[in-house]
């Protein structure tokens, strides 16, 4: 096959080991010599098992070839965000605390991806326990930006979006707490989805701020991310936050979305995020771009409303609020006794020193920063003040979107993040400017809805992403929005979002 | 603590990091002092809310009384749990001396 294999979607690439006109085997080997070529420059993966891939892509192509039934997603490689726990796969949540740690089971995104069939190439690069928006605050370098190696990849899910952008890998697991899978999404020209959540169980994934954190999908094409949601969602009697109904068909409403017709979906476009009296901040092009795809959404037949969601001014306020206090609480369990590192232990010093020297020299600054934050927020005498406020406050955002969508708008939409890919460095000493490209994200973050972020242009020739948020357990209006104006765009510029960068190349 | 609303000084971080068992430099408390007073002062913006008679949202999905089974169900080897730790001795986990040299 002369084709480029790692320039084909997941779709295609299905298709084209089912019908044999390719193997599992050339599958993963194009990948992985994509990956020896330009990862050195990238460093979107922390981890690559050549071997350990090549072996399982060959046992898929022996059971394909004895007829043997295969899982939906046979052969098809994917990339895990190092967030998420891998059995004998090394694991780290971009921190030193957990080098060389090699967990001992599996996460039930990443058992159910290997239950499909898939090749697991890798773990990717991200911020910190997943503590940022651009992936400099890896304890393992920064990743580059294929768009502009100069600039950020978006995080925390930087490796992720950096690995699936530059074609080392044809989709990727992200997570998303505050905006984690659609800001890098975004930033890369990518499709991104935070699921509703308790739509994908959360068991193995290493807790951030538990009451928000989301596995979804990360794709080239709308399709694609549904198809991962199908795989990984639904019921884990593990994670008690899992919620127990059965996971929606999204590919489906994807391939409706595709069809093109949006009669009848009322769109709502939120002024608190980025409309009329709301654009500090926001860089003009991105605000151009999402105009532009809003103008399109309504070319395809949806009805466009402007919808005010007053509360949405305080959801950066309430996220590095509560954010911090469930990490300050999460991270209590690095404590140099049962993995990872430790560090001082002498035998002059006790428990108490070696812990606090293990958590000093194994976490970043950061992660330090929010520890001292959340232990602040919550402490007595200030917790009603700000962790108890913060939490009204997310009734307060709850409610807006409540309103809205009992106004009879299907979903409300929104640039995914304010400013294209900033420069590396830009912003790593400056936490406030950095928290500002979540703008965008907090909202359905903190309400638990579902959001999925999809290129809508180009700004100074780096990607944009409009952001397509919907009612809990309603994820399906997101594909079929999402993909309506992915078509709608293909079309207009006659080939893939990405293609423009495989042009450039 | 600090008094002046909304500041946290180089005395209240280096507390702050004591509780989270932290051995922060000199250095890193000077800049987590600055950074941080930035922070809170932008977080304080929650106590400008309308938030009468609102109740606090503690979970996005509300859910009550999740239970499984009340049956046996196989744990991790023992090796394997011990594996990752960075000190085993004799089958647990070996960890520095809990209390002080006076006790």
């Amino acid at each position: 096959m002369s084709t480029d294999l790692t320039r084909l979607d997941v779709t295609a690439l299905q298709a084209a080991l089912a019908g044999g006109e390719t193997s599992a085997v050339e599958v993963t080997r194009a990948h992985l010599d994509a990956i020896e070529a330009t990862d050195g420059r990238l460093n979107s993966y922390l981890h690559v098992d050549a071997e350990t891939a090549l072996a399982t892509a060959a046992d898929v192509d022996r059971r394909r070839t004895a007829g043997e039934e295969v899982g939906r997603l046979a052969g098809v490689p994917v990339a895990l965000k190092d967030v998420v726990v891998t059995d004998g796969v090394p694991t780290t949540s971009g921190s030193r605390i957990l080098e060389g740690w090699v967990p001992p089971y599996d996460a039930t995104v990443a058992a159910r991806l290997k239950a499909a069939g898939t090749v697991l190439l890798g773990k990717t690069n991200m911020d910190e326990f997943a503590m940022g928006s651009s992936t400099e605050n890896s304890a393992y370098g920064p990743t580059r930006n294929p768009w502009d190696h100069d600039r950020i990849p978006g995080g925390s899910s930087g490796g992720s979006s950096a690995a699936v952008a530059g074609f080392l890998a044809p989709w990727a697991i992200g997570t998303d707490t505050g905006g984690s899978i659609r800001q890098p999404a975004a930033v890369t020209g990518l499709v991104g989805h935070k699921p509703t959540y308790g739509s994908v169980s959360r068991y193995g994934l290493i807790a951030f701020s538990s009451s928000l954190d989301q596995a979804g999908p990360m794709a080239r094409t709308v399709a694609d991310a549904a198809l991962m949601h199908e795989v990984i969602g639904g019921h884990d009697p593990r994670d008690s936050t899992s919620i127990d109904a059965p996971a929606a068909p999204y590919v489906a409403a994807a391939q409706q979305g595709a069809e093109g017709d949006l009669t009848g979906t009322v769109v709502g476009v939120v002024r608190e995020l980025g409309g009329e009296g709301h654009t500090e901040g926001y860089e003009p092009g991105v605000l151009e771009a999402f105009r532009a795809g809003v103008d399109q959404l309504r070319a395809l037949g949806a009805e466009v409303r402007e919808v005010s969601c007053p509360s949405f001014d305080l959801a950066l306020a309430a996220y590095y609020l509560i954010a911090p206090s469930e990490a300050s609480s999460n991270l209590s369990r690095f404590d140099g006794v049962r993995y990872g590192l430790r560090v001082g232990d002498d035998g002059s010093r006790d428990l108490d020193e070696v812990m606090a020297l293990t958590r000093e020299q194994g976490f970043g600054p950061e992660v330090k920063r929010r520890i001292i934050l959340g232990t602040y927020a919550l402490s007595a005498g200030y917790y009603e003040a700000y962790y108890g406020q913060a939490q009204k406050v997310r009734t307060l955002i709850g409610r807006d979107f409540l309103t809205a969508f009992g106004d009879g708008v299907d979903v409300l939409v929104s640039p995914t993040s304010p400013s294209v890919a900033f420069p590396i460095g830009q912003r790593v000493d400056d936490p406030l400017a950095m928290y500002a490209a979540d703008l965008c994200t907090l909202p359905a973050s903190l309400a638990g809805l579902p959001a999925i972020s999809v290129p809508c242009g180009l700004s100074e020739g780096l990607p944009v992403g409009l952001q397509v948020m919907a009612p809990a357990l309603a994820d399906d209006r997101c594909y079929r929005v999402g993909a309506a104006l992915e078509a709608a765009q293909d079309a207009a510029r006659g080939g893939s979002f990405l293609g423009q960068l495989a042009a450039r190349s | 603590m600090s008094t002046d609303a909304h500041s946290l000084s180089r005395d209240d971080v280096a507390h702050l990091a004591r509780l989270s068992r932290l051995a922060v430099t000199d250095e890193e408390l000077d800049r987590f002092a600055d950074q941080l007073g930035v922070v809170l002062g932008a977080v304080a913006r929650v106590q400008d809310a309308p938030t009468a008679d609102v109740t606090p949202t503690t979970h996005a999905v509300p859910l009550t009384n999740v239970h499984r089974p009340d049956v046996v169900t196989p744990s991790l080897p023992r090796e394997q749990v011990l594996a990752g730790a960075p000190a085993a001795e004799d089958d647990r986990f070996r960890v520095p001396r809990i209390l002080g040299e006076e006790a």
